[in-house]
Formats: C-alpha cells, sequence, structure tokens
C-alpha cells in the first residue's frame, strides 16, 4: 500500500491548514491529554519523585479508602441537593422573569432592566462573595440589619447549616438570572404574534393566552437549557463554594470538588483526591452523553 | 392594574439586583466610623476618598493588578492568535479538509472529560511552570468555546472572497489575514472581551500554581485577602498580609477597583454577549 503519496498530496493541497492548527494541538495534547494520563495516580500510591509511571499500583484501594470515609457520603448529598436547587430555581426564576418582562411595552424599561440584572454575570466569584461577606454579616451587614428593623433575630447566612445552602442557590441565582432571563425573552419574543391575535379573535384572556401560547413556546429552549446543564450536575458551583464556605458548614456546603481539592492539594493525598475526580469526570461524561441525547430527541438540538 | 404590579414587580427585581453594589459603593466612600456605627444604606456618611487612596497606595493591591494586566497582555495575545489559527482551518468543510472532524473531535472531546484537578495540577508542575505566570496563560491558551464562536462567524463569509483570492495565487495564510480577519471584526471583537474577561476573573489557578503572594493575579490576593479561615495554614507573608486588610471600607473599595473594568467594558460586553449566544450554541 502506497503511504507515501497520499500524505504528500494532503500536504500540498492542505498543509498550510494542518501547521495552522498544530501549535494549538500541542498545547491540548499536553496541558488536556497529558492531564489524562496522570489520571494513573487514581491507582496508585502516589510518590512524587517516582512520577505517573513508576509509583507503586494499588488497585481499588484508593477507591475503598474514599468510599470509608465519613466525608463522603455527606459529599455527594451535599452536590446533588444543591445542584437541583439550582437548577429548580435557576430555571423558575428567569422564566418568569421572562414572562413579566415580555408583558412590559416600553422598550427603554426592558433595556434598562436587561442592563442592571444581566450585569453580576460578568463578575468573579471573588468579588461577589466579597460583596456577598459584608451584606451578610450577622453583626452588621445590611440584610441582618433589615431582619432586625422587622423584629427579627440575626441570621448567620454564611456560617450556619441551616442556611448555607439557601444562601448559595440564592446567590448563584442572582448572578445568572439575568443573561437566562435574555434568552427566554429573545425565545418569546420569537414566537409569532398572528397566534395571538387569533385567540384573541376567539376569546382567550391573557391568562389563557400564556398558558395555551406562549408557555408551550418556551418549552423547547427550556428543555434545551435544562439538559444540557445536567452535565454540570457533579460540579454545584466550586467557584462560588470555595469562596464562600468555611470549615463551620462543611456539613451542608462540603461537595465533591471541594473534597478533591482539601484531600489534594491540601493534604496532599494525590492519589485519593485523584480517584474521586476520575470517578466524577466519568460520571459526569455518562450525564453530558445522556444530556445531549434528550436535548437532541426532544429539542432537536445539535452540537455541530 | 396587573401592569402596574408587573411594572413595580420588576423594578424590585432590579434593585434587588442593584442595591448590594450601592451599598457596597457607598460604605467604601463613607468614613469608617460612620460605617462602624451603621449609619451607612445606600448613599455614603462623611463622603472621603480615604479607602481608595488606601488601595492604590496598597503595594500588595497595585503589584496584583498589574500581574493581572501582564497576564491579561500575555494570555489574550496567545489565545486571540491560537483562536485565529485553529477557527480558519477548521471552518472549511471536510469535503475540502478531511482531517478537520479528527481535529475538531480532538479538541472537543477536553470539553467532555478532564484529567481533573489533580493531574492538571501535576502536568503544569512537571512543565516547570510552578510559580511562572506562564502556569496562568498555556494550559488555557486555548478556548475552545471562543474558537467554535469564531469558526461559525468565518463559516458565514462568502467562499467566492476565498475562491477569487486563490485564482489570484493567495495561500491559506495570506486569505486568513487578508480577507477572513478584517472582515471578522464584530467576531474577534467578542472574543477577545470574552478572553480578557476570562482572565480577569480567574483566581484558581493563581492560587494553586503560585507560592509565593507576590506573584499572585488581582482576584487571587482578594481571594486570600476576603477568605482566609485557617490561619494555620498561611505562610508569615499571608498572615501579615491579611490583618493588613481588615476593616470595612478597605475591603468595599477593593472590591470597586477590581470589578471597575467589569464596568468600564459592560456595555461592549452587552453588544456582543447576545451576538455571541447567537453564534455559538443554538442551532436548529
Amino acid at each position: 500500500m502506497d503511504v507515501i503519496a497520499p500524505l504528500r498530496r494532503e500536504w500540498n493541497r492542505n498543509g498550510l491548514l494542518h501547521v495552522m492548527v498544530w501549535p494549538a494541538l500541542f498545547l491540548v495534547l499536553l496541558y488536556h491529554y497529558g492531564a489524562m494520563a496522570g489520571l494513573l495516580m487514581a491507582f496508585e500510591r502516589y510518590v512524587p519523585t517516582k512520577g505517573f509511571f513508576n509509583s507503586p499500583w494499588i488497585g481499588w484501594d484508593n477507591y475503598k479508602y474514599v468510599i470509608a470515609l465519613p466525608d463522603t457520603p455527606r459529599v455527594i448529598v451535599n452536590t446533588l441537593k444543591i445542584s437541583t436547587m439550582k437548577i429548580i430555581f435557576g430555571l423558575i426564576t428567569p422564566v418568569v422573569t421572562a414572562l413579566l418582562l415580555n408583558e412590559v411595552r416600553k422598550m427603554a424599561f426592558r433595556r434598562i432592566f436587561q442592563t442592571i440584572v444581566y450585569f453580576p454575570h460578568f463578575l468573579s466569584w471573588v468579588i461577589i462573595s466579597g460583596i456577598l461577606m459584608d451584606i451578610l454579616s450577622p453583626s452588621d451587614g445590611m440584610v441582618n440589619r433589615l431582619i432586625a428593623g422587622l423584629g427579627g433575630k440575626p441570621i448567620f447566612f454564611l456560617g450556619d447549616n441551616n442556611w448555607f445552602q439557601f444562601t448559595l442557590v440564592a446567590s448563584d441565582v442572582w448572578k445568572d438570572f439575568g443573561f437566562k432571563t435574555i434568552v427566554y425573552l429573545a425565545a418569546l419574543t420569537s414566537i409569532s404574534p398572528t397566534l395571538y391575535e387569533a385567540s384573541e379573535i376567539d376569546g382567550a384572556n391573557r391568562w389563557q393566552q400564556t398558558l395555551h401560547i406562549t408557555l408551550p413556546g418556551i418549552v423547547p429552549i427550556i428543555i434545551l437549557l435544562t439538559t444540557l446543564s445536567l452535565g454540570e450536575v457533579l460540579n454545584a458551583g466550586f467557584d462560588q463554594i470555595l469562596n464562600l464556605y468555611s470549615p463551620a458548614v462543611y456539613k451542608t456546603g462540603d461537595v465533591i470538588d471541594t473534597l478533591v481539592y482539601r484531600l489534594g492539594l491540601q493534604q496532599f493525598q494525590y492519589g485519593v483526591a485523584t480517584a474521586v475526580g476520575f470517578f466524577k469526570s466519568c460520571v459526569s461524561l455518562i450525564l453530558i452523553g445522556i444530556s445531549y441525547f434528550l436535548a437532541y430527541r426532544l429539542a432537536n438540538y445539535r452540537i455541530f | 392594574m396587573f401592569t402596574v404590579i408587573n411594572y413595580l414587580l420588576l423594578t424590585g427585581l432590579a434593585a434587588v439586583c442593584m442595591l448590594p453594589f450601592l451599598h457596597v459603593l457607598s460604605i467604601s466612600l463613607s468614613s469608617a466610623q460612620e460605617v462602624a456605627a451603621g449609619r451607612v444604606g445606600l448613599y455614603p456618611a462623611k463622603f472621603t476618598w480615604a479607602s481608595y487612596e488606601t488601595v492604590f497606595g496598597s503595594a500588595g493591591y497595585m503589584k496584583a493588578s498589574l500581574v493581572s494586566l501582564e497576564r491579561i497582555a500575555l494570555g489574550v495575545s496567545l489565545n486571540m492568535l491560537l483562536t485565529v489559527l485553529l477557527a480558519y482551518p477548521l471552518s472549511k468543510e471536510s469535503g475540502q479538509f478531511r482531517m478537520r472532524t479528527v481535529y475538531v473531535w480532538l479538541f472537543i472531546l477536553p470539553m467532555l472529560f478532564s484529567g481533573g484537578m489533580i493531574p492538571t495540577y501535576m502536568i503544569v508542575k512537571e512543565t516547570g511552570l510552578i510559580d511562572s505566570i506562564w502556569a496562568l496563560i498555556l494550559p488555557n491558551a486555548v478556548p475552545i468555546f471562543n474558537v467554535v464562536l469564531l469558526l461559525n462567524f468565518f463559516r458565514g463569509i462568502p467562499r467566492e472572497m476565498e475562491e477569487s483570492a486563490k485564482i489570484d495565487g493567495a495561500n491559506h495564510f495570506t486569505i486568513m489575514w487578508r480577507i477572513y480577519v478584517p472582515v471578522s471584526m464584530a467576531g474577534l471583537a467578542t472574543v477577545f472581551l470574552f478572553a480578557v474577561v476570562a482572565h480577569w476573573n480567574s483566581w484558581f489557578d493563581g492560587m494553586i500554581y503560585l507560592n509565593s503572594p507576590k506573584d499572585y493575579p488581582l482576584q487571587t490576593y482578594l481571594h486570600m485577602s476576603f477568605t482566609v479561615k485557617d490561619f494555620s495554614e498561611m505562610t508569615p507573608e499571608e498572615l501579615e498580609h491579611y490583618f493588613k486588610v481588615d476593616d470595612r471600607t478597605g475591603r468595599a473599595a477593593q472590591i470597586f477597583v477590581a470589578a471597575l473594568p467589569i464596568l468600564l467594558v459592560y456595555p461592549f460586553l452587552q453588544r456582543h454577549f447576545m451576538k455571541g449566544i447567537v453564534l455559538g450554541s443554538v442551532k436548529e
């Protein structure tokens, strides 16, 4: 079989295109695929001086260790609880807001509203946590002063296990509902006005219109965004949590990624941390696969 | 009636979004005693620039800002270069460029499955990037989401332009630089803005790959100021740094100055973000 001639033909025709791809490819191969080789650590008792390929192989021992840890069930439960709440409220809030905003006739109001609510999305969680730590402070934060003014006792939002998950979900919704509202609003405005007109002729009131025209009109995009977020369920917002949590709220705030972080980078149990991370990546991959398949079937969405 | 309630509700919602910022801004512009006494609401009490003077006079804060700027200069340049270099070949149809699909999958796969935090840390260590600013730049030098965005943009450019250039004897490089890039300024602006914001907001990589607070970019510096809870894990440098920043007006000013660049580019972000969303995601 002649291998050289077809290669030379391809080189002559598209050589430059290949060369253009290679620098980026090199970096991705090194830092992303090279990192995948590091997954071997999940099955080794990793010794830094020996590296990935020479550390002692211990098979499933790391996993046995993790399963026996008291932290593990709690961490998994927290991850799922927090993620689910974020998905639910992260869906209701922008949809309702978009529906309400759709009823507003003054375009100027709409634009100003969007500009305002959209802003927190672009700030880092470091900045937002700085703001939250001030306004949620139990001693002199604005929110607790309000609560005291209404006759209540101060709530330690960031330090009380009864409130921490609420704080996480609420602040996450606050940060991101703005840009989701815009996406839903775009879907709403693309619903054909003739549908509304026809229903008015048939005597439908606003509520009936919303129920039978508007909501079905945005169901595809809702399904799309929700199923796509399924793949992220195990993430539960590591960035946010690492900025807001503290040992006092590990009981309700510790998630899989924060455990991996502490085990790996603070306690140097590289093998164990890698094992947990590996498991999470595999499950996430399966979830992403399922979610893309569902998005394709239910909302006709193709990634390419 | 409904309209009135609607406007009220929405205004209330917008207020909830804005009030925290106004409050923190007011704190930063008020005197420390007024803040401690709880007299600052939505506007400053005893207006003063003092906390901002402290921020700009703080060597640590300014150094960290410079590091962030340096990281943006190097990182975004590399991002843009690689984005354009990738978007052009991958925008060709697979009829013309057969390896295209293979390359695309090679780049998409890491988005779906990764080695994770620890293995990535190991690779960064093995390539000698620990304590170097390049640890903040190289591992994520290829912003695949931006590449897909620009790729779709390139696909919208009429084939005739490329074909007539080919007739005139241009090679792919020339076509890319002389035709595609000038025509795609809007798409490039979008990709550029996303890259800048991503680098400005990034803090975790600085925390794990850099050991000395002197090397921290701004967001990492701020994170260490705001959230350290376990003093036993801090180095003497970090301890000293933490106790220096322990006041509300100072913190508020730090927050505001760090958010300021985002505020400044916000009008442009708004304009380009929707375009980006439309281009990069939903396709029927």
